[in-house]
């Protein structure tokens, strides 16, 4: 099984990993997660391409999300998660021991799978980041707008920054908390299925943000939606389950990572082509 | 045509179960309006036997007259220089002014290092540590105030304040409202970590992807998303402690045979509470009916005062409940 995706991941994409190599912004490699004695998704292999959004699909359990946010640091939350492995960001082992994790979310934001802003305004929202990072009262307003702007959202709440947060709808709550997390100017935005939550107009209404923001930042997203990732994506990770025979226990596992078009054209592995024509999963 | 007919036996039941059912019912029911009565009949008793108190000011009986220094009666014995209620002095505002002081310390003890221990119970500790300190925490709320009374009267009187305030006795306002600090503390803790903890973990993972470490997160973002419970907690433990009695009773050195006004929390004094407990147990030597029964007027404030809090909290706890 690791012999066929390390073949699919060779064989087809070395000639851009060479041509695009210093675009590397994040090298996942040979990286497993666990929560104590569980794995929870082993030997990942993924290069995440500055400006590019990467999607990484599969179904339930095989460890999208969990290894989605070891790539922050997230994990540390939670007690007894452990990543074997290097994942490095620009060159930097994110696991080092010099690295303070709370520097690495500034740098890589998240935004969740349920829209969760503080129950503050909007315009605390947006300050919260840029607030702790330091950064002077005196940029606030330009920043606010700039941050809302860039989320879409700007028109809809700029008579209103002082209301609460809460009363926005859900998309325009997921959009505040994009708007949110690129106040703080990360390099890199990971969102964790972040139109689960949002009905087709709001959904849509994102994939469009996400395409603009792509000039910016570099964006690696978690999905559930095949048709989203094959929309927004310009490469894809198929992620699959194995089911341990013994323990009865699933690991995720990657399957195969290339190019968008390609997964969804002509995937290499069977186990890819199965999924996304709709016969698994 | 061919629809089954349903034998009315059927759905009938056993009766003896229903009627099982309804004398269950029947039992719930006279319990909770039977507890609803008794406090409702104490209520009653107390502002009676209150009312009765202030009648006799109005009119004073002759037995009441008998005790006085200089025969007179009159309202104005609530608002006098002492509480001595063997000589027909009530002067309210010395109880109320102890009580006060007690509180005033107690909470100055209990709000900072409850809420201390809040925080780390809720954001700091490890799921295994809470498992442990959660259950001691509740097994410490429930130690006999007589114990902590007497603790306070013997350690932290003589060694603590008497120590530091060349002035203060071993007994004092300030050693009785150290240890009702100590007694709330645990009640503190609980409520207000209930209250942090029932933030969603959502708001957490927001700020900390954010890149704010434990402590912004949690006073910057849990502290005021749980503020209401974090104010229910402190009201009810100002209640808990204005309502406290034993301790105070023992460490503030106040008798109920004559209390005098003072502002100072190094001072003895009589709070509400030990001023009616004295009564009660016959310390203070009162034999005529209008003294004895001052302890309900005493009761009466005390209950309108815990009351209203109570009332606050409850506001305050509704609107934690609804926020998420």
């Amino acid at each position: 099984m690791t012999e066929v995706r390390h073949m699919s991941v060779d064989e087809t994409s070395t000639e851009d990993l060479v041509a695009e190599d210093s675009s590397v912004i994040m090298d996942v490699s040979d990286v497993s997660v666990y929560y104590g004695s569980f794995r929870a998704v082993r030997d990942v292999h993924m290069p995440v391409r500055q400006h590019e959004i990467t999607a990484m699909i599969g179904p339930s359990g095989c460890g999208k999300s969990t290894l989605l946010r070891s790539l922050n640091r997230m994990n540390d939350l939670i007690e007894g998660a452990r990543v074997e492995g290097m994942i490095t960001y620009q060159g930097i082992d994110l696991y080092g021991p010099r690295v303070d994790p709370v520097e690495v979310r500034r740098r890589i934001g998240m935004v969740f799978q349920k829209p969760n802003p503080f129950p503050k305004s909007i315009e605390e929202n947006i300050t919260f980041g840029p607030r702790i990072a330091g950064i002077p009262k005196s940029e606030f307003p330009e920043l606010v707008e700039r941050s809302l702007r860039s989320a879409a959202l700007w028109d809809e709440v700029k008579d209103r920054l002082n209301d609460s947060a809460l009363g926005l709808s859900g998309g325009q709550q997921q959009r505040l908390c994009i708007a949110r997390a690129i106040a703080t100017k990360p390099d890199i935005l990971l969102m964790d299925e972040p139109c689960s939550a949002l009905d087709p107009i709001a959904t849509g209404r994102i994939e469009d943000l996400m395409q603009e923001l792509k000039s910016d930042y570099t964006i690696v997203i978690v999905t559930h939606n095949m048709q989203q990732a094959a929309r927004v994506s310009d490469r894809c990770a198929f992620f699959t389950t194995e089911v341990d025979s013994v323990s009865d226990r699933r690991t995720g596992q990657l399957v195969e990572y290339d190019r968008t078009e390609k997964i969804f054209s002509n995937p290499a592995d069977e186990r890819t082509e199965n999924y996304v024509t709709g016969r698994f999963g | 045509m061919t629809a089954p007919v349903l034998d009315q036996n059927l759905l009938a039941g056993n009766p003896k179960r229903r009627n099982k059912e309804k004398t269950v019912g029947a039992i719930f029911t006279v319990a909770a309006g039977l507890s609803l009565v008794v406090s409702l009949l104490i209520v009653g008793s107390l502002v009676f036997k209150a009312g009765s108190f202030l009648g006799d000011l109005i009119n004073p009986p002759e037995d009441a007259l008998a005790e006085t220094r200089d025969g007179m009666i009159s309202l104005s014995n609530l608002w006098s220089e002492q509480w001595a209620p063997r000589f027909m002095q009530f002067d309210i505002k010395t109880l109320l002014v102890a009580s006060i002081i007690v509180t005033i310390v107690a909470m100055a003890v209990a709000g900072p290092i409850g809420l201390g221990a809040a925080i780390y119970l809720s954001e700091y500790a490890s799921p295994r540590v809470r498992r442990i300190l959660k259950p001691v925490l509740e097994v410490l709320a429930g130690i006999p105030s007589v114990v902590l009374g007497f603790f306070a009267l013997r350690w932290i009187g003589p060694n603590v304040v008497a120590n530091m305030f060349e002035s203060a006795g071993n007994q004092s306002l300030l050693a009785a409202g150290l240890g009702v600090g100590l007694l709330t503390i645990p009640l503190v803790a609980s409520i207000s970590e209930d209250a942090m903890r029932s933030v969603p973990n959502a708001l957490r993972e927001a700020s900390a992807g954010l890149g704010a470490r434990k402590f912004t997160t949690s006073t910057k973002i849990v502290l005021p998303a749980a503020v209401s419970g974090l104010v229910a907690a402190f009201i009810v433990a100002t209640s808990r402690a204005i309502g406290e009695t034993m301790v105070v009773f023992l460490a503030a050195g106040g008798s109920g045979n004559s209390a005098q006004f003072t502002l100072s929390p190094l001072d003895r004094g009589a709070t509400m509470t030990a001023a009616m407990a004295s009564q009660a147990s016959g310390t203070d030597g009162t034999i005529v009916e209008t003294a004895f029964n001052s302890l309900f007027f005493v009761g009466a404030v005390l209950f309108v005062i815990t009351l209203t809090l109570n009332v606050i909290a409850d506001r305050f706890v509704r609107r934690v409940r609804q926020q998420y």
